[in-house]
């Protein structure tokens, strides 16, 4: 059976999404490691925490090139909250630091009109076309977030004082502003599908 | 636009759910991983989990019972009771906990939601407050499950929290906890008004009405225990009731 790398970036709680794994019967395991991420065949990118403080880390130690690289070859890779916006151009969170640059957009802090963070489930809508993403709702906890596509990528949105990017996806690669983890059945069938497609690239 | 949150709360002694629990079909009223599993199963939308040990020892089954239920639960967990310092809270989220929840110990040392915001971020960081009704509009926070006056206004200490970097208010009436006569409204309409993180509202519900009041006062999500343990009301229920008012709920 092969088995999803998630990962450890700083502080981050990873039981959910390994808990999460584990219940579709895959082997979910840590690890920090440049060339196990350039290598494994299913990279998960959790994120709780801070902008600033996780990439650093995942400059310093070529974690992020080997995440452009798997990216740019659309292999299988799951970016999660933070993770989403670690693959931006950057976030208001930490200015002056550049994230991974494979999304287009700077992450920005939700408008003072709506609570923040935003905490709790919203509406999701999938633009047209083919994917991993549907219609449905989801569990989200952030304070920041992207507000435009990146072309070639298919997004989904949801609206907290206006729309935002809930989740965008090209191939096997899918980044999620909310918890496919903490999203009910309707998350666990998303992860599903990114895990079998994943498994379906398992060379023989 | 986020849909309101309904949120059951189990109380755990020693590892186990107290405040009696009269569920059919459960094997086991008493475990915490049934009763979540099965609340989930109803639609909840998230779980806090309420450690009410008296002692130490007692406490020492907390990381377990996270664990052991985070195994099976795929909706956010947010566990209190307990936690002191930034470490405790550490091994509680390491242990599957998504948020965690402070009170005695924060409004002892409001430090600790400094040092909670900054090492785990303000989405993980819930400020509980028990709130008594001293004067109409007026409450102060009272500590030791009740019994003692922290000497703190509600309203001010709910925007100092937030300020430290609290993430979200459990904002408990003391007055109307365990009595069925309601959420007080007035409290939350206060408090929901002075912050902008979210605000959960708890103590007093027992019908759909009360949880309707709450949300109109400016609640963002509602906790309950008792109604839902006595099987009195399922969450889907409450959930259909107030969608049929017009409510935005996740079904």
């Amino acid at each position: 059976m092969s088995e999803v790398l998630i990962v450890r970036t700083g502080t981050a709680n990873l039981a959910s999404v390994q808990a999460a794994f584990e219940r579709l019967g895959a082997a979910a395991r840590m690890g920090t490691e440049a060339a196990a991420v350039r290598d494994a065949v299913a990279v998960v990118l959790p994120g709780v925490g801070a902008f600033a403080a996780a990439l650093p880390a995942l400059e310093a130690d070529g974690l992020g090139e080997a995440l452009r690289e798997r990216i740019a070859a659309g292999r299988p890779t799951l970016a999660v909250c933070l993770g989403l916006q670690l693959l931006a151009e950057g976030s208001e969170e930490s200015p002056g630091q550049s994230g991974l640059g494979v999304l287009r957009g700077v992450a920005r802090r939700f408008p003072e009109t709506v609570r923040v963070p935003q905490l709790g489930w919203n509406q999701v809508r999938c633009e047209a076309g083919d994917g991993m993403l549907g219609d449905g709702a989801a569990y989200f906890a952030n304070s920041y977030r992207l507000i435009e596509s990146t072309p070639g990528w298919r997004a989904a949105w949801s609206d907290h004082g206006g729309e935002f990017i809930a989740a965008i996806e090209r191939g096997a690669v899918l980044a999620c502003q909310f918890h496919p983890e903490l999203s009910g059945r309707w998350g666990k069938a998303l992860l599903e599908r990114w895990w079998s497609r994943a498994q379906e690239r398992v060379p023989c | 636009m986020l849909m309101v949150r309904i949120i059951p709360c189990l109380d755990v002694r020693d590892g186990r759910v107290v405040k009696g629990v009269q569920f059919q079909g459960l094997r086991d009223a008493g475990s915490p991983v049934e009763l979540a599993a099965e609340y989930e199963a109803q639609g909840a939308d998230e779980i806090v989990i309420l450690d009410v040990s008296a002692t130490p020892e007692g406490r020492g089954h907390q990381v377990e019972t996270v664990q052991a239920v985070r195994r099976v639960l795929s909706i956010p967990l947010t566990v209190g009771g307990g936690v002191r310092v930034a470490e405790d809270a550490g091994s509680l989220l390491e242990a599957g906990a998504d948020k965690v929840g402070v009170n005695t110990a924060a409004v002892a040392r409001p430090q600790l939601v400094t040092e909670l915001a900054e090492r785990y971020g303000a989405q993980c960081t819930v400020v509980a407050i028990d709130a008594r009704c001293t004067a109409p509009g007026t409450w102060e926070v009272v500590v030791r499950s009740g019994q003692e006056s922290a000497g703190r206004d509600v309203v001010a200490w709910a925007r100092e929290a937030v300020d430290r970097g609290a993430g979200e208010i459990l904002l408990t009436s003391w007055d109307r906890d365990g009595t069925r006569s309601g959420y007080d409204t007035a409290l939350l309409s206060a408090v929901s008004k002075a912050v902008p993180v979210p605000v959960i509202a708890s103590g007093g519900a027992a019908t759909i009405e009360h949880f309707h009041q709450a949300l109109s006062a400016g609640a963002d999500a509602i906790l309950a225990a008792s109604i839902f343990h006595d099987g009195d009301m399922t969450v889907g229920a409450v959930k259909g009731a107030l969608a049929a008012r017009g409510v935005e709920v996740r079904q």
